[in-house]
């Protein structure tokens, strides 16, 4: 009786979502192996820190008021007053930098194993606007605590984003709501992180994920041996072996660096001296501190600026631009532009937090 | 070339302020040129306040600078560099004159050279001192500062220096046989600490006790009067205990006898009892009433106090282990503050009133203990959790790791000895 009611409502389902045929599809699909398939491991890291994210944020969600004279005392609340709130809220808050840090990691081994070229390059853009999404849901959503460190970062920020040429002051006000960091911006900052960027950074997950899936992996280039294995279960195995250490490593910088709350944002005080905004935008954000007041005669701080924005347009347009990879053959130069940038961002971002006066 | 009256009108008007601005000054163009201390006021006083508001060399010593001529410059009207003892009556000059101080800050004082006239220094300096400050010993000469400028010598945090560039010299002071040691017990004292660790420009300094330009020691009766402008509560309690009378008759400063002067060191309970260090015992012998009650105060303050320690060691070790304890931490400052307010109310040796305040504070020391005592219970909770999890997730690791290699082996062996493929699916 109990069988024929679960065959009953297994086979309403397979007729629905076709169940028989995306299992018979996951049982066909393999992974190439050779001395090089670790690095595509960080791609279901990547998205498992996202499940985390979107699992913890929407319990955070229960709980934080997003109004400047409440937000903090929420937070506080929560990692206080809430049971296992504490554990939720670093979760969260640890788990999206361990996913930048990824998906900084997942990026580059992807731009030096040249897995863009065709047919996958519109898997390589949907990568970078993921990263650019995760970083936009980071700069919003450090603000969300009102504390005095994220208070002053966001000014920071907002006011670099005011700098650009012609739409900067537009933009700015766009951003803040006002001419301020105050209640509209944290509403915009608020919605942009919990309803605008989800939508969009997991409509483009959906697409990247299904890129992958039908494409399948990229082999590196001058990868002659044939060997594959399996996706199911093979590749998950291995897959969900990375999840329980990324896990385990969660646990324990939960336990014994839980995200603090700071002190309550006081937008009267003066800005406490050696603000930087989160880490993956210091190597940005130190630019700007050392670049000359004037190239040129042309204002610095608005040439580094048009600066990030053409590089990262030119590294979105990678897959596009680097010709010799797309027909198979090894584009030494990329390899060096990937280096240098890598480099270039490594050392900046150290330099940061090692030379306080930079 | 065509003159155009109206361009050159233009030009006229354009520049005229850099014409008014690049007026001749005789004074500066020669001292300017000279070396030393007939240099220095030249570059000194581009900084003065009395540059801002317009006046010039002229205005306080007098002669003509419109010449390069020394003899013409040095007129009728040159005053020159006044004698030190001649110096409050030439800063008076316009300082001490309500109508010409009124052109320039009408908000400004002018009692200043009457008050110095009654100041130990302005005496001194009446009677023939001439070692004595004047006006310009604290202000400078040239490179005179608003006191609301940090760099002044007349801001709060230089002032203890500005003061103590003579009153710590024992060569100046020798002479007046004053101690020399009141620069070096003020940098020791709770208000130095104020004013120079916490910033807290509201801190005492020396002028705040002694006044400014009427400076003068404060005699005992006037101590009293002088700490209560800050400390009021316990002046007002002190001057209803039984020890108001009692410090009287002796002829005893109210304050200083058990604070001390200069070096007024964070009051702590340490004060009370009769422990050494105490200050009770000065006067109380063994035996005595009095020492009775202080060794009875400081039983009932060390309970309170050691209590807090406590709760104060516990938070910081819930802190530590990471939980947050921003609400018990609040509720530990109101706590504070009932100590502090028991403590201040032994000026009024009022037992009965301290006993109510410090049971006040323990019943709510009490609370906080209790979430104190939570936090670290859950600190150690959060870890236990932490290995329990990390066991369990470890060996499903494991068991994954050893899955994925058999498997591996299984893969290579369907697929034959050196024969690379896909798998048999």
């Amino acid at each position: 009786m109990a069988q024929g009611v679960g065959r009953t409502i297994w086979e309403f389902l397979d007729e629905r979502f076709l169940i028989t045929e995306l299992l018979g599809f996951a049982k066909k699909k393999t992974v190439p192996e050779h001395g090089r398939s670790f690095w595509y491991f960080f791609g279901g890291i990547c998205l498992f820190l996202t499940g985390l994210q979107v699992a913890t944020g929407g319990l955070l969600l229960l709980y934080y008021t997003p109004q400047v004279d409440a937000a903090h005392e929420s937070i506080q609340f929560i990692m206080g007053g809430v049971k296992f709130g504490w554990l939720i809220r670093s979760v969260h808050s640890w788990t999206a930098n361990i996913l930048i840090a990824m998906l900084f990691v997942h990026m580059f081994s992807t731009f030096f194993l040249k897995a863009y070229r065709k047919p996958r390059e519109l898997t390589w853009v949907t990568g970078f606007l993921l990263l650019v999404l995760f970083m936009a849901f980071g700069f919003s959503g450090y603000l969300l605590p009102w504390n005095e460190l994220s208070y002053f970062a966001t000014r920071v920020g907002t006011d670099i984003a005011g700098s650009l040429p012609l739409i900067g002051p537009w933009l700015k006000t766009v951003i803040l709501g006002g001419p301020e960091v105050g209640q509209a911006t944290l509403s915009r900052f608020y919605w942009f992180h919990v309803a605008l960027l989800p939508v969009v950074a997991l409509a483009i997950v959906a697409i990247h994920v299904l890129l992958v899936q039908t494409l399948g992996m990229s082999k590196p280039i001058g990868e002659r041996g044939k060997r594959e294995i399996p996706f199911f279960p093979d590749f998950i195995y291995k897959d969900a072996l990375g999840w329980t250490l990324i896990l385990v490593l969660v646990g324990v910088l939960c336990v014994f660096l839980p995200w603090e709350v700071g002190t309550k944002a006081d937008p009267l005080a003066s800005t406490p001296i050696g603000i930087k905004p989160e880490w993956y935008f210091t190597f940005m954000f130190s630019t700007l501190k050392i670049i000359p007041a004037h190239i040129l005669s042309l204002e610095g701080e608005k040439l580094a600026i048009l600066g990030f924005m053409v590089g990262g347009l030119l590294w979105l347009l990678v897959p596009f631009l680097d010709r010799r990879a797309g027909r198979g053959q090894r584009s030494p130069l990329f390899t060096w532009v990937g280096l240098a940038l890598a480099a270039y961002i490594v050392v900046m971002t150290v330099l940061t937090y090692t030379v306080p006066k930079l | 070339m065509i003159f155009r009256p109206a361009r050159f009108l233009a030009a006229a008007a354009l520049f005229a302020p850099l014409l008014a601005f690049g007026q001749k000054n005789g004074c500066i163009d020669c001292h300017s040129q000279l070396d030393g201390d007939l240099k220095a006021p030249v570059a000194a006083f581009e900084a003065d306040i009395h540059r801002e508001f317009g006046l010039s060399c002229r205005d306080c010593h007098g002669g003509n600078p419109d010449t390069d001529d020394i003899a013409l410059a040095k007129d009728k009207s040159f005053k020159g560099a006044p004698a030190k003892a001649k110096i409050p009556l030439f800063c008076g000059g316009c300082h001490a004159d309500p109508a010409a101080m009124r052109t320039y800050n009408p908000a400004l004082r002018t009692d200043q050279l009457s008050q110095y006239e009654t100041s130990r220094h302005g005496k001194l300096l009446k009677a023939g001192d001439t070692k004595v400050a004047v006006c310009t010993d604290c202000h400078g000469v040239h490179g005179i500062l608003s006191a609301r400028m940090p760099k002044s010598t007349t801001f709060p945090w230089n002032i203890p220096q500005t003061c103590g560039r003579c009153h710590a010299d024992k060569g100046l002071m020798e002479g007046y046989r004053i101690p020399t040691d009141q620069l070096d017990e003020y940098m020791a004292s709770v208000h130095a600490k104020a004013l120079f660790e916490k910033k807290d420009l509201s801190a005492p300094v020396c002028n705040d006790c002694h006044g400014n330009h009427g400076a003068f020691p404060p005699a005992v009766s006037s101590v009293a009067s002088v700490c209560r402008q800050c400390h009021a509560a316990a002046g007002e309690l002190f001057g209803k205990s039984l020890h108001k009378k009692a410090f009287d008759d002796m002829g005893v400063g109210e304050c200083d006898a058990c604070h001390g002067n200069h070096k007024i060191l964070p009051p702590s309970t340490a004060m009370i009892g009769t422990a050494d260090g105490a200050v009770c015992i000065q006067c109380h012998d063994e035996g005595s009433r009095g020492f009775k009650m202080a060794a009875d105060l400081r039983r009932t303050l060390d309970g309170f106090t050691s209590g807090y320690s406590e709760v104060e060691g516990l938070l910081s070790l819930a802190r530590r282990k990471g939980v947050e304890v921003g609400d018990a931490e609040f509720s530990l400052q109101d706590v504070h503050t009932t100590l502090v307010s028991a403590e201040n109310l032994t000026h009024g040796l009022d037992e009965a009133e301290i006993a109510k305040t410090v049971a006040e504070g323990e019943k709510a020391l009490l609370g906080v203990r209790t979430a104190a005592l939570g936090a670290v219970k859950e600190g150690r909770f959060r870890r236990q959790g932490l290995a329990v999890t990390t066991a369990i997730l470890a060996l499903f690791a494991v068991a994954l790791a050893l899955k994925v290699r058999r498997m591996g082996r299984t893969r290579r062996d369907e697929a034959g000895p050196g024969v690379p493929g896909p798998p048999s699916s």
